[in-house]
């Protein structure tokens, strides 16, 4: 059986203030479905990928609170994971599809943060980490830090070269209509920027963002659709404490090995990619870990296109919809339909959305 | 025309520099005073308060009333910081100043536009004949909590305004008992026109009971402050039918050295008509004191016939904006050899008078340790 993406569409990211919830999840939805050229009476389960609804907004039962805005009277359902929330919500609805209980399911990745004091938001991201790592009063710059620390020791990576990895997403971004951001940045505005965690500075560093995504999901091909060649799961310790190696995210790795055997492609044949970039670091990571390039290498110019989105750096991070948002990103590209970023030619991409500090990884691989 | 007799300014002289309290939380000194644009903050002595500032900032300006106490009808006292939640502070004002008891007390409240408020209704009432003078009090020590952002702007200050009219009568209220029987004091600066402009938009609070407030963060920039400021300043422009290069000075409410820097530009007006107004740099926010103490400010140096334009800023939120000309009898009220009187204690004479305290003593101060 085979898994399709027939419509996919993105609200736009940013610091939404006069826009709610229920707005979102309408926009992202409805847009979605008329991309599919479907009606809303064809899906049969909903999938919300979603991290902070309960402790930033009171409500834990999402699945039934978008179903009833959508108008949707089907099975509904929340799907957590921290920032990796929206990759696991399209695994599980590729895995309804596979079991036959469905035949067309739509998966909104939503979140809303902008709303609440940045103090209480910074409390409920670190929900994603250890009992150890919040108790100790660790944030996930921080844990971040640790992990670039370890990285410019190990392999002498720099700090402008975290640097150039922003820059680059703000460029991309800069031509993204939806992104948050369209300001093109300089290696210095980064180095010149306000330090977070060492040596990870603010323009290091992902943005809060408000911003839903929807796709839907089905088991027929139809005009326009790509197909889901793989969709992979892998789970690491939740600390890093615990971890083996710092050096590296080994979800990411076990993940994507994995998705590139069952979708028959290697890391080289990857057009496109959108990768976790919740930090400079972490993109550095996740193109070593996705087998793009050896470790410390990743300066090295690469046959990949890496978040041509501008990624959670410059498109915005609503950690809940990022993961959705990243396949609706290769979904435009290879149809050939992303406008001014448009990747050429584009026939395989990648979708790579970790949550935590690496506990969760989801690799999908999309081709034309 | 309705206008301002007379004012007075107040600044507790105690400074703590911005970098000291980045130095305790281990913040990059540097750093913090570029992004918030200031260097140092006021903080009230330990026996000060909304009150006793009150008193101080009302004191200097009954120096220059040609008036007398018992003729100011009206006592208003807007402060976020005011000492009781219930027990108004405009009667321990009133009464400490000799207002006599036949007059109209209450206290504002709305965050850092309530001093502003004030000066609105009482020029209202002073236009309807239903006072002779009235004064508008905007003081506060605000609070912020410790390792909060706005522990490094939250300051001390006071302005109090004497709003009367060129020929004074009496009022309704007291004609029968009382006549103006001496010199009337003049309009110093007129009021030529003023608006405002509200919504419900929670960008800053501090609910009963609660010691602190809070904030919204980035939600206290665009949604808020700017959207509220240019919103008044804009209808204010319209209303007068004048653009920036027609005004003298500008004032705006300044929670930061950011923000009124950036909503002057937005506003076309140059950093020149701004700066005499900017006292952020040197003692912070001193919430419904601000944008007035900057009015005195510019009071203090402004020469007759000169435009003010100036747009308040209240969380919560609201804006209000006032457009000021001064007159001939601004430089006598001012005081100094021509007048006869001794010179009035400017604010930039208060900014430089300073003792600095560290951040322990800071603490003393504000009753946090």
């Amino acid at each position: 059986m085979h898994i399709y993406v027939t419509g996919a569409a993105t609200t736009q990211f940013g610091e939404l203030w006069g826009v709610s919830p229920r707005s979102l999840a309408r926009g992202s939805v409805l847009s979605a479905l008329k991309d599919a050229d479907t009606e809303p009476k064809t899906v049969q389960a909903l999938f919300v990928g979603n991290m902070l609804s309960g402790m930033l907004g009171g409500q834990e039962h999402l699945g039934a609170f978008f179903a009833e805005e959508l108008g949707f009277s089907v099975p509904a359902f929340k799907v957590e994971g921290a920032c990796a929330s929206g990759g696991l919500a399209m695994h599980n609805a590729v895995n309804s599809l596979l079991s036959g209980q469905y035949e067309t399911v739509v998966v909104l990745g939503i979140e809303k943060m902008t709303d609440h004091k940045p103090e209480d938001v910074a409390t409920a991201l670190m929900g994603a980490g250890s009992e150890e790592e919040r108790s100790a009063g660790a944030t996930f710059p921080g844990l971040y830090a640790i992990l670039a620390r370890i990285h410019m020791r190990e392999f002498g990576t720099t700090e402008e070269q975290m640097a150039a990895v922003a820059v680059k997403n703000h460029y991309h971004a800069s031509l993204n209509p939806n992104a948050q951001f369209h300001n093109i940045l300089t290696v210095e505005q980064v180095m010149r920027s306000s330090r977070v965690a060492d040596p990870l500075k603010l323009l290091d560093c992902s943005p809060i963002s408000d911003g839903a995504a929807a796709v839907v999901l089905t088991t027929r091909k139809m005009k326009r659709s790509i197909e889901i060649a793989s969709s992979v799961v892998a789970t690491d310790t939740l600390g890093l404490a615990q971890r083996k190696s710092l050096t590296e995210l080994a979800a990411t790795r076990m993940a994507s090995d994995k998705a590139y055997k069952i979708a028959g492609v290697q890391a080289a044949d990857i057009d496109v990619a959108e990768v976790h970039d919740c930090f400079t670091i972490a993109q550095i990571l996740a193109m070593e870990d996705l087998g793009f390039c050896k470790k410390g290498e990743s300066a090295k110019k690469i046959h990949t296109v890496i978040n041509p989105s501008g990624g959670l750096k410059g498109c915005g991070h609503p950690v809940g919809a990022t993961g959705v948002k990243q396949v609706v990103e290769l979904v435009e590209h290879l149809r050939g339909t992303a406008g001014k970023r448009q990747v050429k030619g584009a026939k395989v991409g990648l979708a790579h959305n970790v949550g935590g500090s690496g506990a969760t990884a989801v690799i999908h691989i999309l081709k034309k | 025309m309705v206008g301002i007799v007379s004012y007075g300014t107040y600044i507790p002289r105690y400074r703590i520099r911005i970098a000291d309290v980045a130095a305790a939380w281990k913040k990059d000194e540097e750093e913090v005073s570029k992004s918030l644009g200031l260097t140092d903050k006021s903080v009230p002595g330990f026996d000060e308060d909304a009150a006793t500032i009150a008193v101080e900032a009302a004191l200097g300006s009954l120096k220059t009333f040609q008036g007398d106490p018992t003729d100011i009808d009206v006592m208003f006292v807007g402060s976020e910081s005011h000492p009781y939640a219930v027990n108004p502070t405009s009667t321990i004002v009133g009464e400490l100043l000799g207002l006599g008891h036949s007059y109209l007390a209450a206290d504002f409240e709305f965050a850092c536009k309530a001093g502003t408020a004030a000066m609105q209704a009482i020029a209202g009432l002073v236009a309807a004949g239903h006072a002779r003078y009235g004064m508008a009090i905007g003081t506060d020590t605000a609070q912020g909590k410790p390792h909060d952002f706005l522990e490094y702007t939250a300051a001390a200050g006071g302005a109090a305004f004497i709003i009367g009219r060129d020929e004074p009568q009496s009022s309704q209220l007291s004609s029968d008992r009382r006549k103006v029987d001496h010199l009337s004091s003049p309009v110093i600066a007129k009021l030529l026109a003023d608006t405002s402009y509200s919504s419900d938009t929670p960008d800053f609070w501090r609910r009963d009971g609660m010691r602190y407030p809070s904030h919204a963060g980035r939600f206290t920039g665009e949604p808020a402050y700017y959207s509220h400021v240019t919103g008044a300043a804009r209808r204010l422009m319209e209303m007068t039918n004048t653009k920036a290069s027609d005004y003298d000075y500008c004032i705006f409410h300044m929670p930061n050295g950011k923000f009124p820097r950036e909503v002057a530009k937005r506003l076309g007006f140059t950093p020149d008509q701004l700066a005499p107004s900017l006292l952020v740099d040197d003692i912070g926010n001193a919430y419904s004191a601000t944008t007035i103490l900057a009015l005195g400010a510019v009071l203090d140096i402004a020469k007759p016939s000169q435009k003010i334009f100036m747009v308040s800023y209240g969380s919560g939120a609201g804006s209000d904006a006032f457009v000021w000309e001064t007159t001939e009898e601004l430089v006598s009220a001012r005081g100094g050899p021509a007048s006869g009187r001794k010179s009035k204690q400017t604010v930039r004479d208060q900014i430089a008078n300073k003792t600095y305290i560290d951040y322990v003593q800071f603490l003393k101060q504000t009753h946090k340790l």
